[in-house]
């Protein structure tokens, strides 16, 4: 599904990323961990096609196709969803305004009809049940006053109605408390199936318990440092950073 | 990021095309002569020439003013053409008889002058250059005792009711722009509607401007007698040329005691081109009188047009518990430069006003925001509320308030927000990544923006609005 090779980028002439390699296969959870600075947002927003990283070298192939001549949009229409670390307020204009449009535009790059709101409202039920949210929060502006953990649900319940194939999760955990934690849980969980992805990016091993990944990896310094199976990540909690990075990987 | 708001913003000007016509246009310049010309063309009673003459002389003592936040090239009165009408308008045709090419020109605008063809429940009077060329729905509004018609018309018509209200909101004396308009207005839209009648359909005046080197100076007169209500519309566009083109008009609102009057415009003048050449220079004088108790006032604007604009529409507050709001969208962009606001005078007791304006600046455009609320000594528990948002996009563009507030009774509240915001790369981003285009984005920054001067306008404008601002309303307005 998605195969990084030698992957590097800059953000404002500064190197972060430092030859990333990591293949993601149909089906399954990878987990990203690392320390405060290591890479871990950038290696997401590349991912993403945010433009103010600029990738100096290596490949991503998605689904056979070169992730990175493709517009943000196009990435999203063809799959691939980001949930932001920090969710971006959109005053005035309304959450299911906001869905709507979206889950329309990627069913209109997949040649599917349109929905119109009052079909739209009955998928959501369904949705925003699953992240236990409130259907008030249909009408409030998109993350707009929002508490922390509000956007974080808010990411969650639209990754649920965008069904994408690979998802990237940029630290939804941190900042939840544990029933936030375990609503991020479900969402993903319903969402696994043999032909979905997702990369779990998170600074602590607390989600693990919930996302049970089939591997994890250790990003320092903008290179992967290690990898291994859902034990590295209690390894990680029990002996710290230091232990694959040494001391001047945590300083970063 | 720039390059595609740009080209959001920077979409053509649809409305710049010029219809072949022939006009009976009378010389350029400007002079007593040229007054009496204009008023013997539209056989005018002897009233009315006088007030003309009145206002001209007094144009005549004033200087051009100076103070507002715009740049611009020297005026030459006696460079303009003042009067210019297409040959075949006659002055009493009816509907049917309206001139095919004028007719297409509606038509290609969206406007069309066929009743059957129209908007449900939208009449429309449409000015081209200096003459009123139609009014549609006119004999059904009659039988609601409405009038709605050409000023000409409601000169000839119902003089009675126009030499009481004319220059009763704004005196021919008022300003440099409004004393000019006096002296040589041709046409425009005039409304009565009668005691507790409320008008059943929104009533729109469309100008365009359509000669070259012509001025338009049109007069808006709207009357809403006790209890009556009336939605107003008005529309303007004008074809693309180098030249600048002069458009100062003057717009009186009445309001007698428990009326309402909602007032609208989308104005999508042409602007000029990216380097800043033509354009219309819009000096505009709107104003209202909320003449009686718990009448209400409401203008909304959505400006996207005009090379300069300068116009506040603005309320006097009059009657006790009357209402005054001015909702306001002004966008600009290339070298465009707005100058707009609102003022509001509080002279009755437990009065209240309302000013809601959205700025949103982009290219090298120069947008500034002046706004007035005064309380005079006798308006006990006056209230206003004030919110001025600007939103910049890109880093070349200019956002300005400017609030004056004087107040002359201390049991006045006078509350005033503002905020300024960019439009962010970070914004834009997070709507890709759910799929949509930088336009799409864009748009749907905008419109959350603009949503609370949106839900103000009528469905018919709010589409047109849309188009204009190349905006999804959905959002915003559901
Ligand atoms: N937009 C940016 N401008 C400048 N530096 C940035 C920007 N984004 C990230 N960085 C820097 O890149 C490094 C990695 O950041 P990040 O990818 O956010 O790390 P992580 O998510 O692992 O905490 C940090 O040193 C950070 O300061
Ligand atoms: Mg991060």
């Amino acid at each position: 599904m998605l195969k990084i090779q030698g992957l590097r980028a800059t953000v404002s002439d500064k190197e972060i990323l430092k030859g990333i390699d990591l293949t993601v296969n149909a089906g399954e959870v990878h987990a990203v961990m690392g320390p405060n600075g290591s890479g871990k947002s950038t290696l997401a927003q590349v991912l993403a096609g945010h433009p103010a990283y600029t990738v100096t070298g290596g490949s991503v192939e998605f689904d056979g196709e070169d992730l990175l001549e493709m517009d943000p949009e196009v990435r999203a229409q063809k799959g691939v969803f980001l949930a932001f670390q920090y969710p971006v307020e959109i005053p005035g204009v309304s959450n299911a305004y906001f869905l709507r449009t979206a889950y329309n535009e990627i069913r209109k790059a997949r040649g599917e009809e349109e929905v119109d709101p009052m079909d739209f409202l009955d998928i959501m039920e369904q949705k925003l049940k699953m992240v236990e949210m409130n259907d008030v929060m249909l009408n409030r502006s998109v993350n707009t006053g929002f508490s922390g953990g509000e956007k974080k649900r808010n990411e969650i319940l639209q990754m649920a109605v965008l069904e994408p194939k690979l998802a990237i999760l940029d630290e939804t955990d941190s900042g939840l408390d544990i029933d936030a934690l375990r609503v991020v849980a479900n969402g993903v969980n319903a969402l696994r199936r043999p032909d979905r992805s997702t990369i779990v990016v998170t600074h602590y091993q607390r989600l693990l318990n919930y996302i049970v990944p089939d591997f994890v990896h250790v990003l320092a310094n903008g290179r992967i440092v290690k990898s291994g199976g859902k034990e590295l990540a209690l390894e990680l909690e029990a002996k710290g950073y230091d232990w694959v990075t040494g001391p001047q990987g945590a300083a970063a | 990021m720039g390059a595609s708001i740009d080209t959001l913003i920077n979409r053509e000007y649809q409305a710049g095309f010029v219809t072949d016509i022939e006009a009976d246009a009378i010389p350029r310049g400007l002079s007593e002569a040229t007054v009496r010309l204009i008023s013997s063309k539209k056989n005018e009673p002897e009233w009315l020439l006088e007030w003309r003459l009145k206002a001209f002389r007094r144009w005549q003592q004033m200087a051009e003013p100076h103070w507002a936040n715009v740049g611009y090239s020297k005026i030459d009165y006696q460079d303009i053409v003042y009067y210019s009408a297409p040959k075949s308008a006659k002055p009493l045709g009816s509907l049917d008889e309206v001139d095919p090419k004028i007719r297409e020109t509606y038509d290609k605008l969206g406007i069309p002058l066929h009743e059957q063809k129209l908007l449900a429940g939208v009449a429309v009077d449409a000015v081209f250059d200096s003459v009123s060329v139609g009014t549609t729905y006119k004999e059904e509004l009659a039988k609601h005792g409405i009038i709605f018609m050409s000023f000409g018309e409601a000169v000839r018509e119902h003089p009675e009711l126009v030499q009481k209200y004319l220059g009763s909101v704004v005196p021919y004396s008022d300003n440099f722009f409004a004393a000019l308009n006096a002296a040589v207005f041709s046409d425009g839209s005039f409304v009565y509607v009668p005691k507790g009648v409320r008008c059943p359909m929104e009533l729109s005046t469309y100008f365009r401007i359509n000669a070259a080197d012509t001025g338009q100076f049109e007069r808006t007169l709207i009357v809403a007698d006790e209890g009556a209500y009336v939605s107003y519309l008005e529309g303007c566009t004008a074809p693309k040329r180098s030249t600048n083109q002069l458009h100062a008009a003057v717009v009186e609102l009445v309001a007698l005691e428990d009326a309402s009057v909602k007032y609208s415009t989308v104005q999508n003048w042409y602007a000029g081109d990216e380097e800043g050449k033509g354009g219309i220079y819009n000096f505009v004088t709107k104003r209202g009188k909320c003449a009686g108790a718990r009448s209400k006032i409401s203008w909304t604007q959505v400006e996207t047009g005009s090379a300069i604009t300068w116009k506040y529409p603005s309320v006097i507050l009059q009657g006790d518990d009357s209402t005054g709001e001015f909702y306001s969208v002004a966008v600009v962009n290339n070298h465009q430069q707005a100058d707009t606001g609102t003022k509001m005078i509080h002279m009755g007791r437990n009065t209240k006003s309302t000013i809601v304006s959205k700025g949103i600046s982009a290219g090298k455009g120069n947008n500034s925001y002046r706004g007035l609320v005064k309380v005079l000594p006798k308006a006990e528990n006056a209230r206003n509320y004030t919110q001025c948002d600007s939103m910049l996009v890109g880093n070349r563009c200019g956002a300005h308030t400017f609030p004056y507030i004087e107040v002359g009774n201390n049991t006045a509240t006078i509350e005033h927000e503002a905020s300024t915001s960019k439009i962010g790369e970070d914004q834009i981003f997070y709507l890709k990544q759910r799929g949509m285009s930088a336009e799409q984005a864009v748009s749907m920054i905008v419109s959350g923006f603009c949503k609370e001067v949106f839900k103000e306008l009528p469905m018919e404008f709010a589409l047109e609005a849309q188009q204009l601002l190349g905006i999804t309303l959905e959002g915003s307005v559901g």
